[in-house]
């Protein structure tokens, strides 16, 4: 149970860096550690202890298996982060081009 | 029924996508007509579906995965009188949208990114409103929000890059938070099919979690539909992109993966709770006001239609919550009936009057080049067919007869006085009013003040393709108000009523098939 616990401890800290920091990079970098907590909730989930990966021996199929489900979810949300981080990444440099910052402070022309 | 047609509505779109991309590089001009002809297929389909379909509910199984003892394995596609509705408008606003970029994007350079991203953002969108998987959901909502991050940044100046900045930041959070709530579902319910999910809960005895899943869900769904506490990237957003696809956010995106999905999950996947019930009818109801009074004081046009639909979008929910009241109250089911059909009515009657004033201002800030009210006026001399067509959207969105605006807001307020919440009914009244006066406000300063404003050159109106949208929009506003009648109503908003209503039918017809 502490370890799920510790995940969502993980998320609040990224949650609270998206929130304080005033550096685009450093949001940005609040923002892998959330979506890692999220990946390390998943995988943990479908672990068990003792547990052996999910290929079926013919021989002797009752085994302990660890879930296959949760890894193949990590593994689409890693790329799906990926895309998303990429993305991030490339308007924050555009952004440093034009107002030739990473304060979040000087970057405001849209109001109201 | 296995119906073949229901995986292309996702398919298409996304060859569509990828075709463009190649042969937009190799052929100019090409990628208009290939999204263009990506559109009409779809829009083809999706009504074909919606009148075939009738009130039976179809089931793709992808792969053909059948269940085994009555648990359903692989995943689900389900095509049902709600989300049928809802892939007829993403697909008719997306067929006018591109019609209308078609003059409007030719000032912009990289013509086959614009396409590609377009036609990847359907894709997402029609893959949300079929799934029904929760996971399959989230890797959906996913692709459409990293292409509409992508779109809304495409004029890459100053204020886009700022406010796709805005809106990245908080739909990474939003998206985690989904993520997270995944992976609590999973645990609690060992299983990710939404309506296996409903069976796993309602046996019940999950306490805390169970809260805690609901929570994080309408968080994350919340900030994607830009209801009140966490609406702060959507005015930004949506002034800045190209105006075909500020007129796609406003009238499809945010339905699309933030209202569809809240009503679906708090209404088929969780037990009807009456305090989440009262919690998503205030969330409503406070957007519904604080969005308005927001809008009073802009003066930028296209800020100003990004604030009224965080108001018009807190019409929907606050109508879903009233039906969830009272439904969790376990009476007068038929005013439950009547509120929820208002609330999915007045969704579709904001896809078209939203999107056809997005697509005003963008011909406004085309043949004047500005988005400032204070600077325009006298255009309807020289735009008639603009003024015509955003007077008809401004009488829709303030609800005067015999516009659909009206009809959808005269169910609600029905049903909130029926179902004994007056003060609710009188809040809605309240600001369909202002709504009106601040639309009265835009057509003054746009369109009749005498003199001719401070633009000093003169002034047409805009090519054929952006008109032809905006009329057809004009009409789509006018023909919608003919589903209030009876006969009408009964055949196409009564079978989406029925599958949020009847909770047991939405799960028994997956697992039990």
């Amino acid at each position: 149970m502490t370890v799920y616990r510790l995940c969502f401890i993980l998320f609040l800290t990224g949650l609270y860096g998206v929130i304080t920091r005033r550096n685009l990079i450093k949001i940005a970098i609040s923002l892998s550690v959330m979506e890692f907590s999220c990946f390390l909730f998943l995988a943990l989930i479908g672990y068990r202890d003792g547990g052996v990966a999910p290929i079926v021996d013919m021989a002797d199929p009752v085994k302990p298996y660890v879930d296959p489900l949760p890894q193949a979810m990590v593994l689409t949300a890693i790329v799906i982060g990926l895309a998303t981080t990429a993305m991030l990444m490339a308007v924050i440099i555009r952004i440093y081009r034009k107002y030739g910052t990473f304060d979040i402070r000087e970057i405001k022309n849209l109001r109201g | 029924m296995m119906n073949p047609l229901i995986p292309l509505l996702v398919a298409i779109p996304l060859a569509g996508a990828f075709l463009t991309m190649i042969l937009g590089r190799f052929i100019t001009g090409i990628p208009r007509y290939m999204a263009l002809a990506t559109l009409l297929v779809l829009t083809f389909i999706s009504f074909w579906l919606l009148v075939e379909g009738g009130t039976a509910s179809s089931v793709y199984t992808l792969g053909g995965w059948e269940p085994v003892d009555g648990v359903p394995i692989g995943i689900y596609l389900i095509h049902d009188g709600f989300s049928a509705l809802v892939l007829c408008i993403i697909s008719v606003i997306g067929l006018l949208s591109v019609t209308y970029s078609i003059s409007y994007m030719a000032r912009y350079t990289s013509e086959n990114y614009f396409y590609s991203l377009f036609c990847l953002m359907i894709a997402g969108m029609n893959g949300v409103v079929l799934s029904g998987d929760i996971f399959n959901i989230f890797v959906f909502l996913e692709i459409s929000a990293i292409s509409s991050y992508a779109l809304v940044a495409f004029g890459v100046e100053k204020n886009e890059l700022e406010a796709t900045l805005k809106y990245q930041v908080l739909g990474a959070v939003a998206s985690f938070m989904v993520l997270f709530a995944i992976g609590f579902i999973y645990w609690s319910a060992k299983t990710l099919n939404i309506a296996d999910i409903r069976t796993a809960f309602s046996e019940g005895g999950y306490g805390i979690n169970y809260i805690l899943i609901q929570i994080l869900l309408l968080t994350g769904f919340g900030l994607k539909a830009a209801i009140i506490p966490f609406h702060a990237w959507l005015p930004d957003a949506h002034s800045s992109a190209p105006s075909p696809i500020s007129a796609m956010l406003s009238g499809v995106l945010i339905k699309a993966v933030g209202i569809y999905v809240i009503i679906r999950l708090f209404f088929n996947m969780f037990e009807i709770t009456e305090g989440m019930a009262i919690l998503i009818t205030t969330l409503g109801a406070l957007s519904m006001a604080v969005g308005v009074l927001l809008a009073i004081g802009q003066w930028d046009l296209k800020r100003l239609l990004a604030y009224h639909s965080i108001s018009q979008m807190g019409y929907v929910i606050m109508s879903a919550g009233i039906g969830m009241i009272l439904m969790a109250r376990g009476l007068r089911s038929e005013i439950a009936a009547l509120a929820i059909t208002g609330g999915i009515f007045h969704m579709l009657n904001h896809a078209a009057f939203k999107g056809l004033l997005f697509l005003n201002a963008g011909a406004i800030e085309y043949a004047a080049g500005t988005r400032d009210l204070r600077q325009m006026g006298g255009l309807a001399k020289s735009m008639p067919f603009t003024s015509s067509t955003s007077l008809v959207a401004s009488l829709s969105i303030s609800g005067i007869p015999p516009f659909n605006g009206f009809f959808s807001k005269l169910i609600i307020i029905v049903a909130a006085v029926m179902g004994r919440f007056y003060f609710l009914a009188a809040l809605a009244a309240v600001v369909s009013i202002i709504t009106l006066a601040s639309f009265m406000k835009f057509q003054r300063y746009a369109f009749y003040n005498k003199e001719q404003g401070k633009i000093g050159k003169e002034i047409r109106e805009v090519p054929v393709p952006m008109l032809l949208s905006m009329i057809t929009l004009a009409a789509i506003c006018l023909l919608l108000s003919l589903l209030v009648l009876p006969g009408i109503r009964e055949t196409v908003l009564a079978p989406a009523t029925e599958i949020l209503m009847d909770q047991a039918k939405y799960s028994s017809q997956i697992t039990g098939m």
